[in-house]
C-alpha cells in the first residue's frame, strides 16, 4: 500500500483527466454534496459534513477538512452510467440512427463501499457498458441512515476499484493510504507522488473502517428478506405505510440500484424528424403499471409494496441477489422519511404475529 | 394538403396561456407552416370562420353566457384542449367556490345588479367534453408544443401523470424540502413544468394541480413540521387548483 497527501490527490485527479477521463466526483452545490466534474482537490468539498434523519438532510462545517466524509447525497453515481434521460435513436433521410454513445471514459472519484456495490448490481442488471475508472474510498464514519455493514456492502470497499482510498486526518496531518486494485490503477498510481505506507498506518487504517461498521445508524434486519416478503404479500403492514407515502417517487429516483426506464416518442412540428427518447420511471408512478384499459397498481400500498418486493425480494430471483446496498439514501430523501429498515422490521413483527410498531 | 386549422379560445382567465403559444418564439414560424391559424385574437383580429380542427381553450367558466359559449366551442372543435390552470381546475378565481360572491359582489362592484356572475368558476370539463389537458399557471411551452406536435402527425401527447419530483430528480436537483426545510407541493403535484420551482430553490406552489390520488394528510403532516401554519397550508393548498376541493381527505 502507498500514501500521499493532497498534493497526491490532486495530481491523481490531473493524471485522470490527461489520461482522457472525464472525472466526476463530490462538490457543495444547492446545500448538498453533489456529484459533478472536478477538475481537483480544491473542487472537493472540504471541511463539510453531512447530518441526515430520516425525510432530513443537512450540511455543516466540520472541525477539520475531510473530503470524503459525507453521506447519502441526493444522487448517486447511476446518473453517470445510466443517465436520467437519454436518446435512444432518431429518423434520419433513409431511416433511423441510434444515438452515439459518449465516448469519454468516466473516472468516479470518492465512491464508498454501498455505492461500489450498487454500480456491481446496476452492471448485472444493464449488462456490458463501457466501464468507469473506479477511485474508491474507505468509510470512517457512517451516517444516521447507513446500514451498508448489515446488507455486506461496507463500511470498506469491496472488490471492482482501480483504486481505493482511505481518507486519514491525523498528527501527521491530511493523507491517503491507496491500493490499486486494476492494471489501470497501478498505472494511474504510478503517476502520483507517494511512498510505501507504513506497517502501522495500514492497522491504523483498517482499525478505523472495521470501527465503522459498529457506527451505523440504521440495521437491516438480519433475516431471509426474499422470504419475508414473499411470506408478506398479504400484509396489513403496507396499508399502514400507504397512510404515509406520498407515491412521489423520490425513493427510487435516488436509489442507486432502481433502474426503470420509460420511452417517449418525439416529433417535431413538421412531422418530418422523429426521436425516441428513454427517461427514468418510477414503480411509483400510476402510469408505471399502466395495461390496456388502466393501471394495475393504483393504490399506494400496492406500489410501495411493489417496489419493497422487488428491491428486497424478486431481485434475488432475477439477479441472484438483493437490490439494496446500505446506503440510506431513500431514507433521507423521502419527503416524509419513511424508513426502509422499519418498515422490513414491522413486516418481519406482523409475520411473528408481534405488535407491529412502528 | 390543407392543414388542420387551429383557433384559440378565452373564457375567464388572464391571457397567460395563450400568450404561451407567442412565446413558442423558435418553433412560431413553423408552427403557422403546420397548422393554419384561424382564430387567435391576441395576435390577429382576422377571424375565419368554423368549424376548426384543434382548439385551445383557455380560462374557467363563471358567467352564464361563458357555460353557453363553451358548448359552441365544442361542437365547432375536432379536437379539444383546455390549457392552463383555469381551464383545467377552475383557476385562481376558483378561491370564490370557498366563499359568498353575493359578499363579494356588492362589497367590490359600485353597481352590483349589472354583474352578472355565478356562484362557482369551474374547469372546462364540468361543462364539455375535454381531449386533452394541459396544466399549469401558465402552461409549460415544451408541453403545449408537444400536443401540437404530436396532433399533426397523429399520435397520443406524452403528458405524464406522475410527481414533479420526477423531473426534480432526473433534472438532478437537491430536494429542498429534506435539504432546507422549505415547504414544497411537488410531491403530490402533477409533473409538466420540468420543476422549474425547484430548479430556483423555491417549493413547488402546486400550479399543475393534484397528481391522481395525492396524499395531502401525509403532506400536510409534513407541511406542519416545515412551519407552515394551519392557514398557510390552506392557502398553500387552495390557491392555484383548490386541491382541498377536489381530493379533501
Amino acid at each position: 500500500m502507498d500514501a500521499f497527501g493532497l498534493d497526491g490527490l490532486d495530481e491523481l485527479v490531473r493524471a485522470l483527466i490527461a489520461d482522457g477521463h472525464r472525472v466526476i466526483g463530490p462538490r457543495r452545490r444547492d446545500d448538498a454534496i453533489v456529484l459533478d466534474d472536478v477538475t481537483g482537490v480544491a473542487d472537493l468539498p472540504s471541511g463539510w459534513g453531512v447530518e441526515v434523519a430520516p425525510g432530513r438532510y443537512r450540511l455543516h462545517r466540520r472541525g477539520d477538512d475531510a473530503l470524503f466524509r459525507h453521506s447519502a447525497g441526493p444522487q448517486s453515481w447511476k446518473r453517470f452510467v445510466h443517465p436520467p434521460r437519454r436518446k435512444l435513436w432518431e429518423t434520419t433521410d433513409v431511416g433511423f440512427a441510434a444515438a452515439p454513445d459518449d465516448e469519454r471514459r468516466l473516472a468516479f472519484l470518492g465512491v464508498r463501499g454501498c455505492d461500489l456495490a450498487a454500480l456491481g448490481v446496476l452492471g448485472r442488471v444493464l449488462g456490458a457498458r463501457s466501464r468507469p475508472f473506479i477511485v474508491a474510498v474507505d468509510c470512517t464514519e457512517p451516517g444516521g441512515l447507513c446500514f451498508c455493514a448489515s446488507t455486506g456492502t461496507g463500511p470498506s470497499v469491496g472488490p471492482g476499484y482501480d483504486l481505493a482510498l482511505t481518507e486519514r486526518l491525523d498528527d501527521t496531518g491530511h493523507w491517503f493510504l491507496a491500493d490499486a486494485g486494476s492494471e489501470d490503477g497501478e498505472r494511474i498510481l504510478a503517476a502520483v507522488t507517494r511512498r510505501p505506507a507504513t506497517a502501522d498506518e495500514v492497522a491504523g487504517a483498517l482499525r478505523d473502517v472495521t470501527a465503522a461498521a459498529g457506527r451505523m445508524g440504521r440495521q437491516m434486519p438480519a433475516l431471509d428478506l426474499r422470504q419475508l416478503l414473499h411470506d408478506s404479500r398479504q400484509a396489513q403492514h403496507w396499508n399502514d405505510v400507504a397512510e404515509r407515502c406520498l407515491t412521489c417517487g423520490n425513493c427510487t429516483m435516488v436509489c442507486p440500484t432502481c433502474f426503470c426506464t420509460t420511452t417517449e416518442d418525439v416529433t417535431d412540428l413538421t412531422g418530418d424528424h422523429a426521436e425516441r427518447w428513454e427517461h427514468w420511471a418510477s414503480c411509483f408512478e400510476v402510469d408505471f403499471s399502466y395495461l390496456h384499459g388502466g393501471s394495475v397498481r393504483t393504490s399506494a400500498a400496492s406500489r410501495y409494496r411493489q417496489w419493497l418486493s422487488h428491491k428486497l425480494g424478486t431481485w434475488h430471483d432475477q439477479f441472484g441477489e438483493s437490490g439494496c446496498v446500505g446506503c440510506g439514501r431513500c431514507i433521507a430523501w423521502c419527503p416524509v422519511g419513511i424508513d426502509i429498515t422499519a418498515e422490513v422490521a414491522a413486516l418481519a413483527a406482523e409475520r411473528s404475529g408481534d405488535d407491529v410498531d412502528v | 394538403m390543407t392543414p388542420p386549422t387551429l383557433a384559440v379560445w378565452k373564457f375567464t382567465s388572464c391571457d397567460g396561456c395563450q400568450l404561451t403559444l407567442l412565446d413558442c418564439e423558435d418553433e412560431l414560424l413553423t408552427l403557422a407552416g403546420a397548422v393554419r391559424i384561424a382564430r387567435f385574437t391576441e395576435a390577429s383580429s382576422a377571424i375565419s370562420p368554423g368549424p376548426y380542427d384543434v382548439s385551445l381553450v383557455e380560462g374557467s367558466i363563471t358567467t352564464p353566457e361563458e357555460a353557453e359559449r363553451i358548448r359552441e366551442v365544442r361542437a365547432q372543435s375536432r379536437v379539444l384542449v383546455v390549457i392552463g390552470a383555469c381551464a383545467t381546475a377552475g383557476g385562481i378565481q376558483a378561491l370564490r367556490n370557498f366563499a359568498d360572491v353575493e359578499e363579494f359582489r356588492s362589497l367590490v362592484y359600485a353597481s352590483p345588479q349589472h354583474i352578472g356572475t355565478l356562484a362557482t368558476s369551474t374547469p372546462i370539463s364540468a361543462h364539455v367534453a375535454v381531449d386533452y389537458e394541459l396544466r399549469g399557471c401558465p402552461i409549460d411551452r415544451r408541453q403545449l408544443l408537444e400536443v401540437l406536435s404530436a396532433f399533426l402527425v397523429g399520435r397520443k401527447p406524452d403528458l405524464p401523470d406522475a410527481s414533479v419530483c420526477t423531473e426534480c430528480k432526473r433534472r438532478g436537483l437537491t430536494c429542498v424540502m429534506v435539504a432546507d426545510g422549505t415547504p414544497c407541493l411537488g410531491p403530490v403535484t402533477h409533473a409538466g413544468c420540468g420543476a422549474l420551482c425547484p430548479a430556483y430553490r423555491r417549493g413547488c406552489f402546486g400550479c399543475f394541480g393534484p397528481v391522481q390520488d395525492p396524499n395531502i394528510a401525509a403532506l400536510t403532516a409534513q407541511l406542519r413540521a416545515c412551519g407552515l401554519s394551519e392557514e398557510a397550508i390552506d392557502r398553500a393548498f387552495r390557491t392555484f387548483t383548490h386541491f382541498r376541493q377536489e381530493t379533501a381527505t
